[in-house]
């Protein structure tokens, strides 16, 4: 720091002079003086002030800056980016069924596009501010004022620079002091011993942290083309060998090695005694029954609780009316599925002919692309079920002769 | 009086000097009178916190305990990544406890700095000048906080830059309809907007202080995080427009953070979680927790750095009065919980509500209803609101209630399944303890720095605002 630019005369060689720098008390008295420079025709001066005041901008003529456009472009592309951006990933380039719902839905990407919005104008924000008053810039000459100090503090200052082509030391001299500034006028000279460039150290030490940071890159490139001898490093060895066995895995305590148990011989769990053939599986003496085992009760409230079992489990694939037609059945062929069967018809020849003991197999056990519903529904509610299906078959397959005579009036 | 002669040794001396803080008595500060130019009153009370040599005894304690509780974050953290977060009392039925808990206590908390710097800037609320600076810094720490939970609680701590989109070997990509998912990018913006609103508003004030700074360290430090900030009126001009539109961009951020984290139990079909009251009744309590912290803060901050000539008691009298708003905002939301649990029929949300408060955790229940609507309920008299004592205790309460509150959000209804047999209850472990504690460490720590080296309250704004500023 130098202490040549405290005096105010005489003037030294102009190409050295950056500009004339006044100084005042109260913003009023700045603004006062803005609207005189103004006024006299200058285009490269400025005024700084420790909080920005209130009117300086008309008296300067500072028009209104572009950056809300920037703003308002960078939140389009981060909102239009982070739609395509979802939209890539989970319709096209991953595509991951969640419960059938579509792959992309607006409502589901609503939040994340909000987001990425915000964060994309506010970046933009706070960046194109920066950028814009040319920001950072570390060196300047009114660096050297002593006096300048102290505008972040409580002065107010205008400098105007000796490039403005209306400058001339005298007369923008003169015209600074009639704005009656606070002490005299400084001359502001041009900053030849420091400069933007930055220090040889911190160039080193930024170098030799660019080239450290290389090296785990090229550690894992280099690990994932060479082999090694050494067996894998377990770092958390409690999560890679846990104190537990897993289905189907052998476990040498045992005689038999197996880590899953059987039941002890000759028992049975509770509530697993299965010693009805008829109502368990269906069959008598090992073919199957043509008649309901007796604990099912033929009646109403059986077949109510059929036909809700039924518009449970049955009418996804099925349909409500036994077609084969469900949900499911609709899906898949939107979808195009190639490989797709069709759930059976419970309505044809076949399946009102075939035995309640075989449907109840089929219901239990599964059959074709049919999983089994043994777990899922109960042995009472399975049979429940068939007598519902009876009598689903019986009447989509009816005539208006079977209808009661009284009844038949409303159908016609 | 020679305290207030020090104020400014360079008036009347228009030429300019060095600079000086010699001879300046920070110690006994006395709070000078703010005449005809108060803009140096106003740096000298907030700058003179970072140029001391020496700062208060009690920074030195609070700091000391801080730093006790840091060393517990960080040993949890180590033994976490070691063993497991089976160390944790997390398990079966309550599989999401104390980290998502903590998770939701520290993200609400960090809803009042972006608020006061926000809303009530678009408000025209002067008063938040004096507020904001250090309720920012708040926000910020209190989300770094947050953040911890999230990243540790995933089952392998190592990996949680799985919920980022970045292109990988396994070809995968987040599920971005996922609440979980949502929360990553909100809680994720919240930071990033906050932290470059308040940097932006850092600027003008760390110049000051490089352009005060005796030492070369200072101004080089200082200097270089005030990117060269010299005031300029062309300058200023588009910083208060970017201001601005921080400030409106942030609203609706504010907003949207905590109903995306409501979202995350909203959106579940769990008794207790599946309710649209969710995200308006989050926010109110979110921003009910962070005006308590903020004042948990401030009230001692003014009180051993001399700043009350600043953050005036009407300002904390002021925030008194939103908590007393939102915590009524949040009692009626309470009330509005069991109202629909009655009139939505649902019996199993009727059963949660009623298990809730006369069930194994009445307990939080009720601790959460009397620390959160009870208590703050106290502001409607003037000299509770106005008594820092009061004040102090109060809003300790309320954040003890909205850490119960969440506590009893997902607890209570993870504990009763609709299974009677997976009926639980949770027991914490000392990890669990150990690992929030630290959190507190990191939270005290990280706020007790910046009071020290950052300035607590945005001069540039204060002294715009200041009647003198304007003419009067």
């Amino acid at each position: 720091m130098s202490d040549s630019s405290e005096t105010s005369t005489p003037i030294p060689e102009p190409e050295q002079v950056h500009g004339l720098l006044a100084e005042y008390s109260t913003p009023q008295q700045l603004i006062a003086a803005a609207r005189r420079i103004r006024d006299a025709g200058y285009s490269r001066w400025d005024s700084y002030s420790p909080f920005p005041v209130h009117g300086i901008d008309p008296a300067m003529g500072i028009r209104p800056t572009v950056l809300p456009w920037i703003v308002f472009a960078a939140g389009l592309t981060g909102g239009t980016g982070a739609l395509a951006l979802q939209w890539w990933t989970s319709s096209v380039d991953y595509r991951w069924i969640v419960s059938g719902k579509p792959f992309f839905s607006i409502p589901a990407n609503i939040p994340i596009t909000f987001e990425l919005t915000v964060l994309s104008a506010s970046l933009t924000c706070l960046l194109g501010m920066l950028l814009m008053n040319k920001l950072p810039m570390l060196a300047h000459p009114l660096d050297r004022s002593r006096r300048f100090a102290r505008v972040t503090d409580d002065r107010f200052f205008v400098l105007v620079q000796a490039s403005d082509p209306k400058f001339d030391a005298k007369d923008t001299a003169g015209l600074l002091q009639a704005t009656s500034p606070r002490g005299p006028i400084e001359v502001v000279m041009e900053d030849t011993k420091s400069s933007n460039v930055i220090p040889r150290g911190i160039v080193y030490a930024l170098l030799v942290l660019a080239t450290a940071a290389i090296v785990p890159f090229a550690l894992s490139a280099l690990a994932r083309v060479s082999t090694s001898e050494q067996t894998r490093l377990d770092i958390v060895p409690d999560m890679d060998f846990q104190q537990k066995f897993k289905a189907q895995r052998e476990n040498t305590f045992f005689a038999d090695k197996r880590a899953m148990r059987l039941p002890v011989e000759g028992t049975v769990a509770v509530g697993e005694l299965r010693d009805d053939d008829h109502f368990y599986t269906g069959k008598v003496d090992g073919t199957f029954a043509k008649t309901f085992p007796s604990q099912i009760e033929i009646s109403d409230a059986t077949m109510e609780l059929g036909r809700k079992r039924f518009g449970t489990y049955c009418t996804p694939c099925h349909g409500v009316d036994g077609s084969g037609q469900g949900m499911v059945h609709q899906r898949a062929r939107s979808l195009m599925q190639g490989t797709w069967v069709q759930p059976a018809d419970l309505r044809q020849d076949k399946d009102i002919y075939r035995s309640v003991g075989e449907l109840f197999d089929n219901i239990s056990r599964g059959v074709r692309n049919m999983p089994a519903y043994e777990r899922q529904i109960d042995t009472q509610d399975r049979w429940a079920i068939i007598l519902y299906l009876r009598a689903l078959q019986r009447s989509q397959s009816a005539h208006l002769e079977d209808v009661p005579q009284a009844e038949r009036g409303a159908l016609k | 009086m020679a305290a207030v002669g020090n104020l400014d040794p360079w008036q009347g001396d228009p030429a300019g000097q060095e600079r000086s803080n010699e001879g300046r008595d920070y110690r006994s500060w006395q709070e000078p009178p703010l005449g005809d130019n108060p803009f140096a009153h106003i740096t000298d009370a907030v700058i003179r916190v970072v140029e001391t040599p020496k700062p208060p005894r009690a920074w030195y304690i609070a700091l000391g305990v801080s730093l006790c509780w840091l060393v517990s974050l960080v040993v949890s953290l180590s033994y976490l990544v070691w063993k497991g977060i089976g160390i944790w009392g997390t398990m079966h039925p309550v599989a999401w406890a104390w980290p998502i808990v903590n998770f939701v206590f520290w993200v609400g908390i960090g809803h009042a700095g972006t608020l006061i710097s926000a809303i009530l800037f678009l408000l025209r609320q002067t008063w938040r000048t004096a507020i904001n600076r250090a309720a920012e810094a708040m926000t910020i720490f209190a989300v770094i906080c947050a953040l911890v939970f999230p990243a540790i609680h995933i089952g392998r701590p190592w990996l949680p830059y799985w919920l980022l989109p970045i292109p990988n070997q396994m070809e995968m990509w987040p599920q971005f309809r996922s609440p979980l998912d949502w929360d990553v990018f909100a809680v994720g913006t919240y930071f990033t907007v906050s932290l470059c609103f308040w940097f932006m508003g850092l600027i003008p004030d760390i110049a000051t202080i490089r352009d005060r700074a005796e030492s070369r360290t200072r101004r080089f430090v200082y200097g270089l995080l005030a990117l060269g900030w010299r005031g300029s009126a062309r300058q200023w001009h588009r910083y208060e427009r970017a201001y601005l539109m921080l400030a409106s961009l942030s609203t609706p951020l504010v907003l949207s953070v905590h109903s995306v984290v409501s979202f995350d139990f909203a959106t579940s079909q769990l008794p207790g979680w599946h309710t649209t009251i969710f995200p308006p009744y989050f926010v109110a309590g979110a921003i009910f927790s962070g005006f308590a912290m903020v004042n948990t803060l401030l009230i001692p901050a003014r009180e051993f750095f001399g700043l009350k000539i600043v953050i005036e008691l009407r300002h904390l009298e002021m925030m008194n009065k939103v908590i007393l708003a939102t915590g009524t905002m949040v009692g009626y939301s309470y009330a509005m919980e069991f109202f629909i649990a009655w009139y939505g029929a649902s019996p199993y949300e009727q059963f949660t509500f009623i298990n809730r408060a006369f069930g194994p955790y009445a307990w939080a229940y009720w601790t959460m209803v009397s620390c959160n609507v009870i208590f703050p309920q106290l502001f409607w008299f003037k000299k509770v609101r106005t008594n820092l004592a009061a004040m102090m205790v109060i809003c300790v309460l309320v954040n003890v209630g909205m850490w119960f509150e969440r506590f009893v959000i997902i607890s209570t209804s993870l504990a009763r399944d609709f299974l009677p047999s997976s009926w639980g209850y949770f027991v914490p472990t000392i990890w669990d303890f150990s690992t929030f504690l630290g959190t507190f460490g990191l939270f005290f720590t990280l706020f007790l720095l910046f009071c020290r080296y950052l300035p607590m309250v945005a001069t540039a704004e204060v002294k715009a605002i200041h009647p003198v500023a304007h003419g009067h």
